[in-house]
């Protein structure tokens, strides 16, 4: 249904319609809506979608002041300008004061493409995800961010909405049901838990065909909360198949990765082997380029899935024996 | 000025403005018009004022330039490209997989640039640290720099303004590249500038505003003014127009920011520019 549809016309579309019931709802742009597909909305509503220039910090503070004054506003740029940059207006303007502000980044990791390193942002959720009250949302396809928005303002707090701006694979049918705090199983395994969000999912569906291939029944979790990551999804998966794969878009030092590490150090230790940009910045290139050259493809997830499980079953435990210390970072 | 020395000048203009729409064409997309809008500031620099030595890129006490608005690395990169600091050849890489030519300056990849930028607004405060940095060194060097107007909306810049102020930066020379356009839209009707010359001298800076900012004699004489200040930075406001001297993308008016250009229209904009 959502095939060739970019996921920022999709957002503005839902955005447009969620505005046009609920007044409170603002859309606050920072020199960015042509590249977030907001830039129509203000025809709609003059009053409530609006541009504060290329202030990205100034426009996390008025949309804190706005929330204080009973609004949801929306506020986007570059997933890089969106965290990094206006860092301590969302933790304290924001968060802090608990004010209900819902934050765009648009292009997240390497699929800012041409705009390059500076543009790349690795960091992101590590810089959200260590801010009290934060929650991260990563829609993995089209479907799912319809069925978020609506959840997205219910939920009464602010929430960072990690946007891929062009079409994607489908992953969701109609009939999909969305939970903002669950993750989706989307392949049902035995032997390698592979946790996954945003781009790379469809990067490990591919790679549970190729396991499959291998005698090798993988099962597929889609993390699209970040944080609060669903704790339990990640210990039953865990439990059930006893190795771990990680795979975003994102460092792996503050992401994905070390939201699952945390979980199953306490609970239920198992190997995980990560997949991801490596801590290291970005560079121009098209997606398909950086996901070859930083390891990120569908068969560096194979062998990542494989390496994990030859550990199990050799019996080899990183926190009973030193023989082969993981060397994930 | 000489004529010849303007009609050098003029002439080079229009070379960078080819290699640079030559550039991007061959990739077929990229910040077109705010390249084209300070080819003219960059070749005064670049070919008159600046104290610089293209088989020395490292020279100690040299001039440096900071390109804040760092969108606009490739008219720069046709600058050095030419100056000789790296192979013409290479533009030809401009951002593609492993090149050193990325679509914003990066002083680390590139021969030549001398600061990095693309997280707008950022790059006019290292050049303030940089006059600092000159000024306690006592190198006489001075330090260039051009913003967006769009840029100038970020609080970042005027940060950096008071403090170069502050500091008595007279070895500092701003640009503002006034092409009266952003991404979203016109200056003034996003978030309007004006008065801009007022507000740069409210801020403690000398300011001198270049009506024509595609005239190489009006920027010449505009930097010849502002190295006369004897305790304060400048502030040159260069008016320009959004995609000079390329007929489609002054044609594109706000839509060319960052533009496809596809192969006619590069072939037809080396021809305007032949
Ligand atoms: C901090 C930051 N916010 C947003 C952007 C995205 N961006 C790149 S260029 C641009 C518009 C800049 O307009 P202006 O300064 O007028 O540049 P020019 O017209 O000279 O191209 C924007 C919003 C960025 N690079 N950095
Ligand atoms: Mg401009």
């Amino acid at each position: 249904m959502y095939e060739n549809v970019e996921m920022r016309q999709v957002f503005s579309n839902e955005l447009g319609k969620i505005m046009e019931r609920d007044e409170r709802v603002v859309c606050i742009d920072a020199d960015l809506a042509r590249a977030q597909g907001t830039l129509g909305l203000r025809q709609q509503f003059p009053d409530r979608a609006f541009d504060v220039g290329v202030a990205e910090q100034n426009m996390a503070s008025v949309a804190a002041g706005l929330a204080a004054y009973g609004f949801i506003p929306f506020i986007g740029s570059f997933t890089p300008f969106a965290t990094r940059r206006i860092c301590d207006q969302v933790a304290i303007s924001i968060t802090y004061a608990k004010r209900n502000v819902k934050i765009v980044g648009l292009d997240p990791g390497i699929s800012a493409e041409l705009n390059g390193g500076t543009h790349m942002s690795m960091e992101d959720i590590g810089v959200m995800r260590s801010i009290p009250g934060m929650v991260i949302f990563e829609p993995v396809d089209c479907m799912q961010l319809v069925k978020a928005m609506p959840e997205i303002v219910r939920y009464d707090g602010p929430i960072y909405i990690r946007l891929f701006r062009k079409a994607v694979p489908a992953i969701f049918h109609e009939d999909y049901q969305f939970d903002l705090f669950k993750a989706d199983l989307i392949k049902a395994g035995t032997d390698v838990s592979i946790f996954a969000s945003g781009i790379m999912v469809s990067q490990a569906v591919s790679a549970c065909e190729i396991l499959r291939g291998k005698g090798i029944n993988a099962e597929l979790i889609n993390i699209h909360t970040i944080k609060p990551i669903d704790r339990k999804a990640v210990i039953e998966s865990a439990r059930k198949t006893g190795a771990v794969v990680t795979c975003e878009n994102h460092n792996i030092i503050g992401g994905l990765n070390s939201a699952v590490c945390e979980i199953l150090a306490e609970d239920f230790p198992v190997h995980v082997k990560a997949v991801g940009v490596k801590d290291h910045f970005g560079e121009v290139a098209k997606i398909d380029y950086l996901l070859a050259k930083y390891k990120m493809t569908p068969g560096d997830i194979v062998d990542a899935a494989v390496e994990c499980i030859n550990r199990k079953t050799r019996g080899q435990s990183g926190f009973c024996s030193s023989s082969e210390p993981s060397s994930n970072h | 000025m000489k004529e010849n020395e303007i009609a050098f000048l003029v002439d080079k203009s229009k070379h960078i403005r080819r290699l640079t729409i030559d550039s991007i064409g061959k990739l077929g997309v990229g910040h077109v018009g705010g390249c084209l809008s300070i080819v003219e500031a960059l070749v005064v620099l670049y070919y008159k004022e600046m104290n610089i030595n293209p088989q020395k890129p490292d020279m100690a006490g040299r001039d440096r330039f900071v390109m804040s608005k760092g969108h606009a690395g490739p008219a720069l990169y046709a600058v050095l490209a030419d100056k000789g600091y790296f192979e013409a050849c290479l533009l030809d890489t401009l951002n593609r997989p492993e090149t050193t030519l990325p679509s914003h300056c990066d002083m680390i990849r590139t021969k030549g640039i001398d600061m990095t930028a693309g997280s707008l607004g950022q790059g006019f405060s290292c050049a303030v640290g940089m006059a600092k940095g000159s000024k306690i060194k006592g190198d006489n060097s001075r330090i260039y720099t051009v913003v967006g107007d769009g840029e100038s909306q970020e609080g970042q810049i005027w940060e950096a303004a008071m403090f170069a102020a502050q500091q008595k930066l007279n070895n500092l020379i701003g640009f503002t590249d006034y092409n009266k356009f952003q991404l979203d839209g016109g200056i003034s009707e996003i978030v309007g500038l004006e008065p801009l010359d007022m507000k740069w001298k409210a801020f403690g800076w000398d300011v001198i505003v270049v009506q024509d900012g595609h005239d190489v004699k009006e920027i010449a004489e505009a930097i010849g003014k502002a190295r006369q200040s004897e305790a304060k930075p400048t502030m040159i406001i260069l008016n320009t127009i959004k995609g000079k001297g390329v007929s489609f993308a002054e044609a594109a008016g706000v839509t060319n920011h960052n533009m496809p250009v596809t192969e006619e229209q590069r072939i037809q904009a080396l021809k305007e520019l032949a």
